[in-house]
C-alpha cells in the first residue's frame, strides 16, 4: 500500500540512545529524503519536500539535501536507501509507512548513518528514530467548524484506508462536530487510495447525493473540492496541503502537514551531537499540524471558537480525546475527564458512540 | 436496500464520471477498427491532461486548453504512428513504451504547475431544457464536454457505418492486404486513425485536469487509460455499446461508493472486477465480439 | 523517397548492431534532454550507464542488477515462446500476481511451521501452478471459442489486481498488522523466505531460475522439435499446419509456459525482495517484461542482455536522480526513448532501406 502511518510508541526508548559526537562544523551535513510519490502530487510528498526546502533555507550551506521521488515500497526502497547511505548521507528521512522494514534493514548495515522513519514504530537499532504527526488534533478543529457549518446535519468523510490514523481522524472530527451540534451524523466512504482524483470526485458525489453538505477528506487530491464547488453550498477542508486555490469557498479551512519544524529540530540535534533514537509525535503545539486560513465564509464566532480550540490544544490545556467517550456499541472507553493514552490512540480500531456504519476489514 | 440511492442523481454523476473514458475509448475504438492496437492510451491521456492544463491556465481559456490537449495527445500518438506504421515496430511493445514515455513527459511538463486551479468550465446554456422537471438536472446541466463526448460517439458511428471513409477504415482493419490490393493507402488511413485516437485521449485527460479535479496532479489519470482499453473490447468495437460500456464501468465504480455512503456493506473488489469479467464473457458469447481481423498486425506493402 | 524492402532472411549483422545503435542514439537524445534540464549531459549519461557497473559503489549496485533483472528475464523468456508463435499473452502481470498470491497463501497456511524443505518447494509449485492456471483462461478460451488472447489476458490483469487487493485486505492480512492491509512478511519467515544465496551477490532462487530458463529456452528453440514447431508457426502458420503442428496444443503450451514462468517470478519476488502481499506489490514487471522480450528480439540470450540493460537504466537512473538531482520523470522519459529507439532501429534487421524511384511505391 502506498505510504504510511501507524505507530506504536511503546517501549522503543529501551534502546540506549547513541550519542553521536558533534560533527565537524565546516562539512555540510548530507540529508537524504525518500519519497513514496512524485513531488508534484500536491499532497503528502509535496509537503515533505516543502520540509526539505525549509531545511535548506534554514541551514543554508550547513546542509546538503538529496532526495529520490516515487520510490516503490519494497525492494526498490531498500536499494535507494543503501545508495543514499553509500553516497555519504549523514541522515535519511523515509517518508512512508511502507518503508519500515527497509529502513531498519539498511540502518543495521550503516550504524553511522541516522535514519528517521515517518509514521512507523520499528526502531531496531539505535540509529533509527520514528516520527509522526497528531493529525487528529487538527481534525478536532475542523470537526468543530464542520458541526457549525452544516445545514443538513450530515457531514461526509472520505476515508483512505481503515487504519488507526484515519479512524482517529474520523472519531475526532465526529466527536467535536457532535459537541457543537448534537444532531450531526457522519457518513464515511472508503476510497482505498491515498490519491486518485477521479475516484475521490466520485466519492464526493456519492456523499453529496446522500445530502451531505460538509465534506472532510483523508485523501490528497483536490477533486472533492472541485465537486463541492460545482454542487454549491458545500464546504470542504484542505488536506495535507493548504489547497488555497479553492478559497474562500468551498475550502473554508485546511489541515496542513508541516514537517519543517521537526526536520529543522532533528538536523540541529545532529549538529549538536544530541540526536537520539526517539519517537516523536508532534501536533499543533509543535507546529507539525497546522490549520490553514479559516476563510470569511465561516462566521466570526465559529472562527473564534476554532481558534480558541487551536490555542488550547497547542498549550496542552485540551486533549481532543477526553472522556467521557463510549465506543460505538455503547461500552465505555474513557471515563469522565480521562484522556486517551498514545497507546490507545495508535491501536484505535473502533468508532465512537453515535457513529453509524461499520469499519470494513 | 438501495432505497437511499437516487438513481437519477446517480445517472447525472455517471454522465460526468464516464466522460474521460468515453473520449479515450472512442478514440481507441477508431484506432482498433483500423487494425491498430495502441496500448499507450494512458500515456496520451496524461500528456493531454498536462498540455490542456498548461494552455488553459496560460490563456485563461478552457476551450483553448482542450484544443491544446487534443494537439498534445495527437503529437504523442504521432510517435507511435511513426514507429509502428513506418518503422514497423511491434504495436504492443511500442504502446507500452508510449505509456512509460507519456507518464514521464507529463510529469516533467507539469513541474511548477502544482496547486494552481484551472479556469472553470461553465455549463452549457441549454436554457429551458435545464428546467424540465427530473430530466433537466440529470441530462441538461452539464458542461459542454459531456455532450461533445456523446456527439463524438455518434459521429464515429455515422462515419464508420454511413460513409465511404468509414468503409475504407474498416476494410483496412479487417484485411489490410485486400485493402491494399484495392488501392487504399493502408498506412495513411492508420496514421490518421492513430492521430484521432491520440487527440481523443488527450481530450479525455484534459477533462480530468480541467473539469473533474481541476488542478494538475502527477499521475492524475490513475489508470483511466487502461479502463478505456477494456471498454473498447467490452463494446465489441461498436460506438453505441461503447457509451453503455463506459457508463457501466463508471457506474460500477460510482455505485460502489454510493452503496457505502448509503450505509450498505459491499464487497468492493468483487464489484470492481465484475466489469472486466463481463468483458471477457462478452468476448466469448457474442460472435459480433470478433476483433478487427488485422488487430495488432504490422502492415508492409510487399508489392 | 525511401522505401523498405523485406529481407529474405533477418540480417545477423544488423541484429547485433541495432541495439548498440539504439543505445548510442538514446545517449545523444537523452544528453540533449539532460542538457535542456540544465545538467551536464556527459556526466548524466556516465552516471546512468557506467557508475552502476564500474563506479565507486559498483560492488553494491552490480548484484542489484541481478535482483532487478531476474524477474524481468524469467517472465520475458516465457512470453517470448508465445510471441514467436504469434500467441500474444500480454497478461503476464496478472499471472505474476496470481502466482505470488498462491505461493503466499500456501506459505502462510503453514505459518509458523519450520519445515522449509516441505514448504518452500510447495510454494514454488503453487506459484507456477497459479500462474499457469491464470494463463490457461485466455488459452482455453482462444482454443475453444477463438477469443482474442491479447484482450482476455489483459482483462485478467485487472481481475488479478482486484483479487490481490481483496487478499491483502482480507484473507491474507497479517493478524498482527494493526489493521493495516498486507500479509505477514514472508521474507522474514525462514521456512518460506527466498534469501540471497551467497551474500553480496544478489543471487536468489529467482535469479537462478531466470538463468535456467534462458538456457532451457535456448536449447528448446534450437534443438527441440517443439521449438521448431513454435518457430514454424510464427513464420508460417499454414506450413506449420501441414507439418502436423496441432495449433490448439501449441497455444496451450505457450500460454501455460509463459504463465507458469510469470507465476514463478511472482513467487520468488513475494518471498524475497518484495516480502509481503500488499494491495499493490506488483510493480509492473509483467508489462516491462513484454518490452524486455522485444528488446531481446525474442531470443533467449538477447532477453538476458535486454533484462540487464533495462535493470541498468533503472539503477543508473536512481543514482543519477540522487547525485545529479535529475527528476524521476526525466529518467522515465529517458527509458521511454531507449525503448523507442530500440524498437525503431529493429526495422534495419528485417528490412533493407532502398531509394525508390517515383511511382514505384
Amino acid at each position: 500500500m502506498k505510504r504510511r502511518t501507524l505507530l506504536i510508541s511503546g517501549a522503543g526508548t529501551a534502546f540506549a540512545a547513541a550519542l553521536g559526537s558533534p560533527l565537524r562544523a565546516q562539512e555540510p551535513i548530507k540529508v537524504g529524503f525518500v519519497y513514496v510519490g512524485p513531488i508534484g502530487d500536491g499532497g503528502w510528498t509535496y509537503q515533505h519536500n516543502e520540509g526539505r526546502l525549509a531545511l535548506e533555507e534554514h541551514f543554508g550551506d550547513q546542509v546538503e539535501t538529496i532526495y529520490q521521488e516515487s520510490v516503490p515500497e519494497g525492494p526498490d526502497a531498500e536499494r535507494v536507501l543503501t545508495q543514499m547511505a553509500l553516497q555519504g548521507a549523514d541522515i535519511i528521512f523515509t517518508t512512508s509507512f511502507g518503508y519500515m522494514e527497509a529502513t531498519n534493514n539498511v540502518a543495521a548495515q550503516f550504524p553511522d548513518v541516522k535514519f528517521e522513519h515517518a509514521t512507523g514504530y520499528m526502531r531496531n537499532t539505535p540509529n533509527v528514530a520514528t516520527y509522526d504527526a497528531r493529525f487528529y488534533e487538527g481534525r478536532a478543529v475542523i470537526g468543530t467548524i464542520a458541526g457549525h457549518m452544516t445545514q443538513t446535519n450530515k457531514i461526509g468523510y472520505i476515508g483512505s484506508f481503515p487504519i488507526p490514523e484515519v479512524i482517529q481522524g474520523i472519531n475526532s472530527s465526529f466527536l467535536h462536530a457532535r459537541k457543537v451540534n448534537p444532531d450531526v451524523e457522519m457518513v464515511v466512504v472508503w476510497a482505498y487510495t491515498w490519491i486518485d482524483p477521479a475516484k475521490e470526485a466520485d466519492a464526493a458525489k456519492a456523499l453529496l447525493e446522500q445530502g451531505v453538505d460538509v465534506i472532510l477528506q483523508h485523501t490528497d487530491s483536490t477533486a472533492p473540492q472541485a465537486a463541492a464547488a460545482e454542487a454549491g453550498n458545500v464546504y470542504t477542508f484542505g488536506q495535507a496541503s493548504d489547497m488555497a486555490a479553492f478559497k474562500p469557498t468551498p475550502r473554508i479551512a485546511s489541515i496542513i502537514d508541516n514537517w519543517a519544524p521537526y526536520y529543522i529540530e532533528r538536523i540541529q540535534a545532529l549538529m549538536d551531537g544530541t540526536w537520539e533514537s526517539t519517537h516523536t509525535w508532534g501536533g499543533i503545539g509543535d507546529g507539525e499540524v497546522e490549520i490553514g486560513e479559516i476563510t470569511d465564509a465561516v462566521p466570526a464566532e465559529v472562527k473564534a471558537e476554532a481558534e480558541q480550540m487551536i490555542a488550547d490544544i497547542a498549550s496542552g490545556a485540551y486533549h481532543p480525546f477526553t472522556g467521557p467517550i463510549n465506543k460505538q456499541d455503547g461500552t465505555p472507553w474513557l471515563a469522565e475527564g480521562e484522556v486517551a493514552t498514545d497507546e490507545q490512540l495508535v491501536s484505535m480500531d473502533f468508532y465512537v458512540e453515535g457513529m453509524t456504519g461499520e469499519i470494513p476489514n | 436496500m438501495f432505497g437511499s440511492i437516487d438513481p437519477l442523481l446517480l445517472l447525472a454523476s455517471l454522465m460526468v464520471a464516464a466522460t474521460p473514458i468515453v473520449f479515450a475509448a472512442i478514440g481507441e475504438l477508431v484506432v482498433e477498427r483500423a487494425g491498430v492496437l495502441n496500448l499507450g492510451v494512458e500515456g496520451m491521456m496524461i500528456t493531454g491532461a498536462v498540455c490542456g492544463f498548461i494552455v488553459a491556465v496560460q490563456t485563461g481559456s478552457p476551450l483553448l486548453g482542450f484544443a491544446g490537449a487534443a494537439v498534445g495527445g495527437a503529437a504523442l500518438s504521432l510517435l507511435f504512428a511513426a514507429l509502428t506504421q513506418y518503422l514497423l515496430s511491434n504495436q504492443v511493445a511500442t504502446g507500452l513504451a508510449l505509456t512509460l514515455f507519456g507518464l514521464g513527459l507529463a510529469s516533467l511538463l507539469g513541474q511548477g504547475w502544482v496547486g494552481i486551479r484551472a479556469p472553470s468550465v461553465p455549463d452549457l446554456p441549454l436554457g429551458p431544457l435545464r428546467d424540465i422537471p427530473v430530466l433537466g438536472p440529470v441530462l441538461f446541466r452539464h458542461d459542454p464536454m459531456v455532450y461533445l463526448g456523446l456527439l463524438v460517439c455518434l459521429g464515429v458511428w455515422w462515419f464508420l457505418n454511413r460513409t465511404r471513409g468509414g468503409l475504407i477504415l474498416r476494410a483496412v482493419g479487417d484485411n489490410h492486404d485486400a485493402a491494399h490490393a484495392l488501392g487504399y493507402r493502408v498506412v495513411r488511413v492508420r496514421v490518421l486513425a492513430i492521430l484521432f485516437g491520440g487527440a481523443m485521449a488527450g481530450l479525455g485527460g484534459a477533462y480530468l485536469s480541467l473539469v473533474r479535479v481541476p488542478t494538475w496532479t502527477d499521475g492524475i489519470t490513475a489508470g483511466a487509460g487502461w479502463i478505456a482499453l477494456a471498454i473498447v473490447v467490452f463494446a465489441s468495437w461498436r460506438p453505441g455499446r461503447l457509451v453503455i460500456g463506459a457508463y457501466l464501468f463508471g457506474g460500477v465504480a460510482q455505485l460502489q461508493l454510493n452503496l457505502q455512503a448509503a450505509g450498505v456493506r459491499v464487497p468492493v473488489e468483487i464489484l470492481s472486477m465484475s466489469p472486466y469479467i463481463a468483458t471477457i464473457l462478452v468476448l466469448v458469447l457474442l460472435s459480433a465480439g470478433r476483433a478487427p481481423g488485422c488487430l495488432g498486425r504490422s502492415f508492409h506493402a510487399a508489392r | 523517397m525511401l522505401r523498405l524492402e523485406k529481407r529474405p532472411q533477418p540480417s545477423r549483422a544488423w541484429a547485433w548492431a541495432t541495439p548498440v545503435l539504439a543505445v548510442v542514439l538514446t545517449m545523444i537524445a537523452g544528453g540533449l534532454l539532460f542538457a535542456a534540464l540544465g545538467k551536464d549531459p556527459v556526466e548524466a549519461i556516465r552516471t546512468i550507464f557506467w557508475d552502476p557497473l564500474f563506479g565507486q559503489y559498483a560492488s553494491y549496485s552490480r548484484p542489484q542488477l541481478l535482483v532487478k533483472a531476474g524477474p524481468l528475464i524469467l517472465i520475458a523468456i516465457g512470453l517470448s515462446l508465445g510471441f514467436r508463435a504469434g500467441i500474444w499473452n500480454i497478461g503476464a502481470e496478472g499471472q505474476y500476481i496470481v502466482g505470488a498470491l498462491c505461493a503466499a497463501a500456501v506459505g502462510l497456511a503453514f505459518y509458523p511451521s519450520e519445515a522449509r524443505w516441505v514448504i518452500f518447494p510447495l510454494m514454488i509449485v503453487a506459484g507456477a501452478l497459479g500462474g499457469l492456471l491464470w494463463a490457461m483462461i485466455p488459452g482455453l478460451l482462444k482454443v475453444r471459442f477463438g477469443t482474442n488472447e491479447i484482450l482476455v489476458s489483459l482483462m485478467l490483469v485487472y481481475v488479478a489486481e482486484n483479487v490481490q487487493s481483496w487478499m491483502a485486505l482480507g484473507p491474507l492480512r497479517n493478524p498482527e498488522g494493526m489493521g493495516f492491509p498486507g500479509s505477514r512478511n514472508l521474507a522474514q519467515y525462514p521456512a518460506a523466505a527466498n534469501p540471497e544465496l551467497i551474500a553480496g551477490t544478489g543471487m536468489h532462487w529467482g535469479v537462478v531460475a531466470a538463468l535456467l530458463a534462458v538456457i532451457a529456452a535456448y536449447v528448446l528453440l534450437s534443438r527441440h522439435l517443439l521449438g521448431f514447431h513454435i518457430r514454424l508457426t510464427g513464420e508460417s502458420p499454414r506450413a506449420a499446419a501441414f507439418s502436423g503442428v496441432n495449433p490448439g496444443a501449441l497455444i496451450l503450451i505457450c500460454m501455460g509456459a509463459s504463465g507458469a514462468l510469470a507465476g514463478l517470478a511472482g513467487m520468488f519476488e513475494i518471498t524475497g525482495p518484495s516480502g509481503r502481499v500488499s494491495i499493490d506489490f506488483n510493480v509492473g514487471y509483467g508489462f516491462t517484461a513484454i518490452i524486455v522480450a522485444f528488446l531481446g528480439r525474442l531470443h533467449p540470450v538477447g532477453i538476458l542482455l535486454a533484462g540487464l540493460l533495462l535493470a541498468l537504466t533503472y539503477i543508473g537512473g536512481e543514482v543519477a536522480s540522487l547525485t545529479l538531482r535529475l527528476p524521476v520523470a526525466a529518467i522515465q522519459l529517458f527509458q521511454g526513448m531507449l525503448l523507442f529507439f530500440l524498437l525503431a532501429v529493429d526495422v534495419l534487421t528485417n528490412y533493407r532501406v532502398r531509394r525508390a524511384r517515383e511511382g514505384t511505391a
